[in-house]
């Protein structure tokens, strides 16, 4: 092991997070930042010859080497657990980037009430209403605490959208269900595709309100307030499980890299794969990592960011024995409680007319936030919450999209019949997708397996994740919503109604892996502080979806992004000047 | 495991089959390759005049023979258009199963080995070469001289195991994936389905259009970037 020279700050991860908090950190400070990541460089250069389906859509090139490392599951605790062989309900990215390299791009803000879910619930239908298994908390932040650095955000991002709600001010056009924001969207919304043209009508028809679908994918060229300039979209297709070859999607390596590269005090150490966070009386005093060819090194640092993927924060804090490991018999210990996986599904329909999918935006689309929160919701659907439906014009890729026809067209998935039927159905099939917030429980959680290992030797996470009647009512919920769209649109609903199994960690639902480090108002029942700072340790400060105690409807960057900056305000303007608990 | 540095397997495959003399067709315009019937009498005879000999991987010639066979049942050549035989879907699979995804090197292969439900999906021991070699054995040496009628009973039979569904899927990737790796000869896939290849730009067309089909002629990437693509498969290991 080789020490070497310290550090102010070392950043464990080099993805959305922890290249937003180096760039703040950089640009404000005088402090020297290292991040370190386990993954390769990145370029937008290194996209253009990506475009390929079998290998980014399909082989997951952009994903973690899931040889290297993975997770165990198991549905309940009297299960054992097995490996997640192959990729999967969620897609891990690596290398500079991260997942913000491969991602969607969709940029939704959460509603307010979910920063404060157990008080609401608790006020709309009295404590001893809730499921007594139902583990949902306040986060200790507010809507209004963190409008501000969605804003910064969206602006860093050049966000596509239309406000649906402008300091109260309902708009029509956009969503009115919103929480008020300060500012319209930086860019205007992508265009439209046929679908997400005969979506909007329908909904409308209906007495639904219909908005674009706020996008990371630029609808025309835009210069962020760091002067980072950047084209509009060329609706090529090719978003999701790949980078954005002409930097319209914004990803860390387009918007944040950058401004980074400029700063002498910002060292990013890309093969460095972090495997401890070293601590002594109760201080972080640095992190350990293995680089590629093996060799090892300790980086002493004053202050440790954590910011890497969901599973890895976790998992780090876990092999460090940084905090109480929870434990789902008691409900005590924080470290591992709130494991979610926001809902997203897709129900298949049916046109007679060609839909020329194959071109498209990964945040193409459009979508009603009607029934989001418990808005709309009558004591008959049986749901304490639910979320949004949507139309999604992201690009049929060839492999993917073939074989979709509607149930009975042919009798086998192969030969003569099967070709013949999905010839005639083929670039007439498109989905209704759910985003369902997915609500945490007692018995959802994450700890380490005591079987599996990675390639080091260390444990693997072990997920405890099923599904309750919950969320199986929420996929109803939105297959009866779909069941009047569909038909206003001119198309034919899939007859299979959503599956009522347990939880697969083989069909891909999104990479929206949630808590394990939650953060909350009490360090009995959160192990970070509403400033994302470690109860227990104060110089180590732990950002990413897995600081969220429950989900959103929508997915989750964009919140992430916002409570880095919320974080990084905490770390620079108090933490720096008195070290120290901010809480 | 087998030197492929030293293999000398090949396939012969007709030459009207790869590229060339393809025909242009839309999606779903029923398409019928011209000497279809009369490439297929002759791919078993290596000797046979107007056949390629198509450097194999992974795959004896014997081998190959039997997935193509099997390929063919999967994705047939029909009234419908082409299939499988005319895309060459039987080298694409060589070529993935010679690659890093036949060794398993993107999978997590650590035991204790152990069965499950089936939401967690293939927790099987064998990779994707292993799992071919015993898929070849049970469809039998002489699957691809079997009555096609008998061919499909057997592959029937097989419809539940893990070897039919990466058959099937790898067929299907065969037909569409990008002709740089092997399969989709001349984009006869993607002519098929009138999918247009990774064309970089549609901002003039994704809000034209609407309800009518729009085709634009195919390109594979290796054409619209003027460069060699370095496909996964291809990955020294």
């Amino acid at each position: 092991m080789t020490n070497l020279k310290p550090v102010d700050v070392a950043i464990v991860g080099g993805g959305w997070t922890g290249l937003a908090m180096a760039k703040e950190l950089v640009t404000r400070t005088s402090v020297n930042v290292v991040a370190l990541e386990r993954g390769a460089p990145r370029t937008t250069a290194d996209y253009a010859m990506d475009m390929d389906e079998l290998d980014y859509n399909i082989r997951l090139r952009m994903m973690q080497n899931i040889a290297e490392e993975t997770i165990t599951h198991r549905h309940s605790l009297q299960d054992a657990a097995v490996p997640v062989r192959q990729y999967g309900s969620f897609h891990p990215g690596t290398g500079v980037g991260g997942a913000g390299e491969h991602w969607t791009g969709m940029c939704f803000r959460f509603l307010p009430e979910i920063f404060r879910l157990r008080t609401h619930l608790t006020e709309k239908h009295g404590a001893e209403r809730l499921p007594a298994d139902l583990a949902v908390q306040d986060w200790g932040v507010t809507y209004d605490q963190l409008e501000p650095h969605y804003w910064y955000a969206e602006q860093m991002m050049g966000v596509s959208g239309k406000a649906g709600n402008l300091r109260g001010k309902l708009i029509d056009g956009g969503n009115i269900f919103e929480a008020p924001r300060s500012h319209e969207y930086p860019t205007p919304p992508l265009k439209h595709s046929y679908a997400s043209s005969l979506f909007e009508e329908a909904a409308r028809k209906l007495g639904y309100h219909p908005y674009p679908t706020p996008a990371a994918n630029l609808s025309e060229s835009y210069t962020n307030p760091d002067g980072v300039s950047r084209p509009g979209c060329s609706y090529c297709g090719y978003c999701s499980r790949f980078g954005c070859m002409i930097g319209a999607k914004s990803q860390p390596s387009n918007t944040l890299l950058p401004v980074l590269r400029k700063h002498k005090s910002f060292e990013l150490r890309t093969g460095s794969w972090v495997r401890r966070i070293v601590h002594e009386n109760g201080r972080a005093t640095g992190v350990q990592y293995t680089t590629a060819n093996g060799e090892e090194f300790f980086q002493p640092a004053e202050t440790v960011v954590l910011a890497s993927f969901t599973l890895n924060n976790s998992r780090l804090l876990q092999l460090s024995k940084i905090g109480t490991p929870y434990d789902p018999a008691t409900g005590k210990g924080t470290l591992g409680r709130n494991l979610t996986h926001q809902i997203e599904g897709g129900i298949k329909i049916y046109f007679d007319k060609p839909l020329n999918a194959f071109m498209g935006a990964g945040s193409l689309g459009r979508r009603i936030s009607d029934h989001d929160g418990d808005n709309g919701l009558t004591a008959s659907d049986g749901l304490l919450r639910y979320g949004m439906l949507s139309l999604n014009g992201n690009g049929d890729l060839p492999i993917g999209a073939f074989g979709a026809i509607p149930p009975g067209a042919a009798k086998a998935n192969w030969g003569a019949e099967w070709k013949a039927a999905s010839l005639q159905w083929r670039d007439r099939v498109s989905q209704l997708n759910m985003y369902g917030e997915h609500m945490s429980y007692r018995h959802n959680y994450i700890d380490l397996d005591p079987t599996y290992t990675d390639k080091f030797g260390d444990p693997l996470l072990r997920f405890t994740l099923d599904w309750t009647e919950h969320e199986h009512k929420q996929r109803d919920f939105a297959y009866n919503l779909a069941s009047k769209i569909a038909p206003a649109m001119g198309a034919k609903l899939d007859t299979r109604r959503p599956s009522h199994g347990k939880y697969n960690v083989i069909n891909y639902q999104s990479t929206h892996i949630q808590g394990g480090v939650i953060m909350g108002t009490s360090p009995d029942t959160s192990a970070l502080n509403p400033f994302l700072q470690h109860w227990d340790v104060p110089n180590l400060f732990v950002i990413g979806a897995s600081s969220f105690p429950q989900t959103g409807s929508g997915n989750p960057t964009l919140t992430v992004l916002a409570l880095t900056y919320w974080s990084a305000d905490a770390l620079i303007d108090k933490y720096m000047k008195h070290p120290g608990r901010l809480a | 495991m087998r030197d492929n540095m030293k293999r000398r397997e090949f396939l012969a495959i007709p030459a009207s089959a790869l590229g060339g003399t393809l025909l242009y067709t839309l999606a779903r315009e029923p398409f019928r390759l011209e000497a279809q019937e009369a490439a297929r009498e002759s791919a078993t005879t290596q000797e046979a005049s107007g056949m390629v000999n198509v450097p194999l991987r992974f795959f004896t010639a014997a081998e190959a023979r039997v997935i193509a066979a099997a390929c063919d049942r999967i994705f047939p050549s029909d009234s419908s258009g082409p299939g499988a035989r005319e895309a060459g879907v039987v080298i694409y699979i060589d070529r993935q199963l010679a690659g890093p995804y036949g060794a398993d090197k993107y999978r997590y292969t650590k035991g204790p080995f152990a069965d499950s439900v089936p939401e967690h999906g293939y927790q099987g021991k064998a990779n994707p070469r292993e799992t071919y070699r015993e898929g070849v054995v049970a469809l039998g040496a002489n699957f691809d001289t079997l009555p096609v009628e008998e061919q499909i009973q057997k592959l029937a039979s097989m419809e539940k195991t893990h070897f039919f569904q990466l058959l099937r899927s790898h067929t299907i990737e065969g037909m569409f994936s990008d002709p740089m790796h092997g399969g989709n000869v001349g984009m006869i896939g993607w002519q098929l389905v009138g999918y247009p290849g990774p064309r970089m730009n549609y901002k003039a067309d994704i809000d034209q259009h609407f309800g009518a089909e729009w085709r634009p002629k195919p390109a594979s990437l290796e054409q619209i970037m003027h460069r060699r693509p370095s496909p996964w498969e291809d990955e020294k290991s």
